[in-house]
């Protein structure tokens, strides 16, 4: 089905690896389409790194299929690798070179693409270029990572956690970078653990936890799929009994309501007819309230009504 | 932005052909990765600092404690004054009238190699340890002293013609030696760290991620050493020639040689050492593992012959052995290749096995 090839850039299906005493991927399906920024999404150890390296052809799964580009690892490596561009997690590059010495080493691998320095313009490292690897920044560095991966005018982007370890203005930058890459044309698979890089940069979104895939959207339908548009989080610190949480499933608006850490949390549809309600409910039982939160509802709160747990939790 | 759409498209392949027609030969990768080891390696003190300057540093150290001097004088000690007065006769002997004791305490520690006390009656007694060939010698110094003062005359006259033959002398000996520790240092480091820190960093991973030919990348490490080999081999056989005069009596052509297999034999035990080793710390026992004994038994240093008989085997088939014995043979004693047969045929299956060896393990990440 040659149309099918053109629609989505990359096609998983029944995927499985796994090592020795843990499945890291099990049975996962993704269909990502050409031109679309994809994201995994998922806390450390959801197998997020496992299926982005074996979709990079760099791990060999237990079964299932992969299609990148309407191709196969096993047969067309040599015409994938001329057409994808790859940034891994934690790779060092050697400090001892200059910038411009490795875009120029990576660029020399790829049969065609754009010059070395107007890569080093792209990602704004121009003051850069001769000073070395090792003199850079942790923003800088992934800048660096990020400009050898676009070195071969890649068709498919590929980046695992492009932002973990910097700091907010370093991963902003980031992410104005990869938002201009969209906008150039290209399919884009990333992973996080970051909710909020998830929601602002990718089209579709695939939640992953235990290897497996548990919530697929956009992250608009995602976190309208929890029901819910705010959260409200309170605890009641200094109470000598346990708030009776049954009675706040009865409030109007009130979706879920669970025990997190001492705290409450609810998911509510209406945050002008819930929080009144609380208060009274807590002054019928008598306890104090300490704090009370009230959030939007974001994909954290999509991993949270699946799985009870945090993204960050290990 | 107008950079992003430059990247993709018509912009992308023009600024491609731009590049290659400027340099297509200096942006090929095996010229990159090459140029990249080599760069590497330039930028590292300390690589430079083992591989360039302490094997100067060591022979130069060596040969001025080993040089050949006027025959040393041997300090030796007396207690009777007559004796003392018969021994002064003999140049070569520094004698010191001591007291008994003393006497005594300076044979004991050394300072004299020799302690000559009068015996009953006319005789003469030598006190001296015959292991040292200090006390050996000044012993025949002494007594052909007290014979002549005794009136003794040599029923051969003879004399001495000296010679100061380049060759002989222990530097000489020494910096094939050197040469060929230097080379399996540097072949064995160099790529054994270089592999295991890309490997240990994700850095072998990332390039295996691009569409780099594989075997590129393992050649880039040859090509990088070949190139430092000749400022490697240059810089000790300069060093040797200006300062000590340590001749190269065989062909160049085949030393040259003999340093490039030399050279690969122990780049493919380094990159053996380095197919497995995930950490710098395993790899650095195993390279110890692996060149300490052949810096002792490989006759750097000594001849090897002095490891006893059943050994000898064994040592002739280390690949520093057949390395250094091959060099000492063409630098010398200006052997030629047909004469090098045996060593070259173990630095051969070195380099074949430890290599088919290699590729077999290898890991790329």
């Amino acid at each position: 089905m040659p149309e099918m090839g053109a629609r989505f850039a990359l096609r998983v299906s029944d995927l499985r690896k796994a090592y020795k005493d843990v499945i890291a991927v099990d049975d996962v399906e993704l269909k990502v389409r050409a031109g679309e920024c994809f994201g995994l999404l998922g806390p450390n150890g959801a197998g997020k790194t496992t299926t982005i390296e074996i979709c990079e052809g760099l791990t060999p799964s237990d079964s299932g299929e992969v299609e990148v580009l309407g191709l196969r690892w096993n047969s067309d490596a040599a015409k994938l690798r001329q057409r994808l561009g790859i940034q891994l997690q934690e790779t060092q590059l050697s400090e001892k070179l200059t910038v411009f010495e490795t875009v120029r080493l990576f660029r020399s691998f790829f049969r065609q693409g754009p010059a070395p320095s107007e890569v080093i313009a792209l990602v704004q490292l121009e003051e850069k270029r001769n000073s070395r690897v090792g003199a850079l920044s942790g923003g800088q560095k992934q800048r660096l990572a990020l400009a050898c991966a676009l070195v071969g005018d890649p068709d498919f982007l590929f980046l695992d956690e492009p932002t973990t370890g910097l700091d907010p203005q370093a991963r902003r930058q980031l992410w104005e970078l990869i938002e201009q890459f969209k906008l150039a044309g290209r399919t884009i698979l990333l992973t996080t653990h970051y909710m909020d890089e998830a929601e602002r940069l990718c089209d579709r979104v695939a939640i992953m936890d235990h290897g497996k895939v548990i919530a697929l959207g956009t992250p608009r339908e995602l976190i309208a799929s929890i029901g819910a548009e705010h959260v409200v989080e309170f605890s009641a610190g200094g109470a000598e009994r346990a708030v009776e949480t049954g009675a706040m499933r009865g409030i109007e608006g009130v979706r879920d309501v669970h025990l997190e850490n001492g705290c409450v949390l609810m998911h509510v549809t209406e945050l002008h007819r819930a929080v009144p309600a609380l208060l009274d409910e807590l002054t019928r039982q008598g306890v104090p309230l300490t704090e009370l939160r009230t959030h939007s509802a974001s994909l954290e709160d999509v991993f949270v009504a699946l799985t009870g747990r945090h993204l960050r939790d290990e | 932005m107008s950079d992003v759409t430059a990247i993709s498209g018509a912009g992308a392949r023009e600024a491609t052909r731009k590049s290659l027609r400027g340099s297509a030969l200096a942006d090929h990768p095996l010229v990159q990765l090459t140029m990249v080891r080599f760069r590497e390696f330039m930028r590292e003190p300390e690589a430079l600092f083992w591989v360039f300057i302490f094997p100067i540093l060591l022979a130069a150290g060596l040969g001025i404690a080993f040089r050949n001097r006027p025959a040393d004088v041997l300090k030796i000690a007396t207690v009777a004054p007559q004796l003392t007065l018969s021994l002064r006769q003999e140049r070569l002997l520094d004698v010191q009238q001591l007291p008994p004791a003393a006497a005594e305490e300076a044979l004991r520690t050394g300072k004299a190699a020799l302690l000559v006390q009068p015996g009953p009656g006319d005789t003469v007694v030598f006190r001296y340890d015959d292991t040292n060939p200090e006390g050996r010698t000044a012993r025949m110094l002494a007594d052909r002293a007290v014979q002549r003062a005794a009136g003794r005359t040599d029923p051969v006259a003879s004399s001495d013609e000296l010679i100061r033959e380049p060759g002989s002398r222990y530097i000489a000996f020494l910096l094939p030696g050197l040469l060929g520790m230097n080379l399996m240092g540097s072949a064995i480091w160099g790529l054994g760290f270089a592999i295991v820190d890309a490997r240990r960093k994700k850095l072998m991973k990332r390039l295996i991620a691009t569409p780099m030919p594989r075997h590129y990348y393992l050649l880039s490490f040859i090509f990088s050493r070949l190139l430092l080999l000749v400022i490697e081999v240059g810089a000790v056989l300069g060093f040797g020639a200006l300062v000590f005069h340590v001749p190269v009596r065989g062909s160049w052509l085949d030393l040259a040689a003999l340093c490039v297999l030399g050279s690969l034999s122990f780049s493919a035990l380094g990159l053996l050492i380095a197919s497995r080793a995930q950490t710098i710390e395993a790899a650095s026992g195993l390279m110890n593992l692996v060149m300490m004994p052949m810096w002792i038994v490989s006759g750097v240093f000594f001849s090897a012959q002095r490891f006893p008989d059943a050994l000898q085997l064994v040592i002739k088939a280390l690949p520093l052995t057949a390395l250094i014995d091959a060099l000492r043979a063409n630098m010398l004693q200006a052997a030629d290749f047909s004469q090098l047969a045996p060593q070259l045929s173990i630095l051969g299956a070195w380099l074949v096995v430890c290599f088919a060896l290699a590729l077999r393990l290898f890991r790329w990440r």
